[in-house]
């Protein structure tokens, strides 16, 4: 049987920076996760991602918060795909996310992430990306030109269907 | 994963094996499907995950999952679930369907389709009842919802096949079920 869940690349942030970019992402795959592990420089930088270099307001989101007392949901049209659309308090936080169906060129592209903040807000989101492109390069960044950390670390996976 | 880590320990490559296996892939063709079977489920995993991208023929709705056959709702399928349809953030229990919501399906409106995952542990086991947990969603922006949900089969029996059936309409041409072993 072969191996279906495969690391493809992973990278840790040697020093301050404000983003990293994963680049010609095979197309071999299914779908693709992509693990974060991070500390920021700052509290707001609202980690996101950008999906082969686009910039407008092609993106969208439905998203269930919890931040220990009461659960919200809200909905946005964006010109990112917002993971943390929140400020982070804990001094470190992850978020995982699944690209699904992401080198087909039918349909536009849907994600489902999961963010864990334990000391702010946890939740679940779904994402939209109005395009039906492949996807071949995934940028993480911040919304407020702030930076992550050193040893923040990226990594990303295929899974490929039978 | 336990392979390749003695493997490394005594020095050697890991093997070219995968602890992660695809089983099998549905795609739904241009007439729609009214349902999807994964059938002959091999008992050689530990857990199964479904990963899905979905399209329902009319509104947004759910899809749901039964076992082995089984439809005695009453007596045998437990769910609660969790969402958040971007304005409210609520929990149900749908105790009235039928089996256990698996996730979701976007309306079949243009080329959007929702995302679903879902991990079914220790599916195998015949001592014990079953569990799986869901996480789903679509967004079609300006309509959407987030899911996340938990289900119980009241049975002890290994699952051998799992039924997939919207609770409204069909699938839409284009959704893709894939179903994994993990080791």
């Amino acid at each position: 049987m072969p191996k279906t869940y495969e690391p493809i690349a992973t990278y840790t942030v040697p020093s301050a920076q404000a983003s990293y970019t994963f680049t010609s992402i095979p197309s071999t795959y299914t779908d693709l996760i992509l693990v974060a592990d991070m500390s920021t420089g700052g509290s707001a930088n609202y980690p996101s991602v950008r999906l082969n270099g686009d910039t407008a307001s092609n993106y969208s989101r439905t998203y269930i918060n919890g931040d220990g007392s009461s659960a919200s949901s809200s909905r946005n049209t964006e010109s990112y795909m917002t993971v943390f659309g929140n400020q982070i308090t804990a001094s470190r936080v992850n978020f995982i996310m699944h690209f699904m169906n992401y080198s087909n060129t039918t349909t536009n592209k849907t994600a489902l992430s999961r963010k864990n903040d334990a000391s702010g807000v946890m939740g679940a989101t779904v994402h939209l990306w109005r395009s039906t492109a492949a996807i071949n390069s995934i940028l993480i960044g911040s919304q407020t030109s702030d930076t992550f950390s050193i040893g923040t670390t990226f990594t990303l996976y295929g899974i490929k269907a039978a | 994963m336990l392979n390749n880590t003695v493997a490394l320990l005594g020095g050697g490559a890991p093997p070219e094996v995968g602890d992660f296996e695809s089983i099998a892939t549905t795609t739904v063709g241009a007439g729609g499907s009214s349902s999807i079977v994964f059938s002959s489920i091999s008992g050689t995993y530990k857990h199964l995950q479904i990963r899905a991208i979905a399209q329902g023929s009319g509104v947004a709705t759910n899809w749901s999952m039964t076992f082995n056959g089984d439809t005695n709702n009453a007596n045998y399928y437990s769910r609660h679930l969790l969402y958040g349809d971007g304005s409210t953030a609520g929990a149900v229990a749908n105790q009235t369907l039928v089996g256990i919501t698996g996730g979701s399906l976007a309306p079949s409106t243009t080329s959007m389709t929702a995302a679903n995952i879902i991990d079914l542990l220790d599916f195998s086991n015949a001592n014990k009842y079953k569990t799986l947990r869901v996480l789903a969603g679509y967004d079609t922006n300006g309509a959407g919802v987030a899911l996340l949900g938990s289900g119980l089969w009241m049975n002890t029996s290994a699952i051998t096949s799992i039924t997939l059936t919207p609770y409204g309409g069909t699938f839409a041409q284009y959704t893709q079920f894939a179903l994994y072993g993990v080791k």
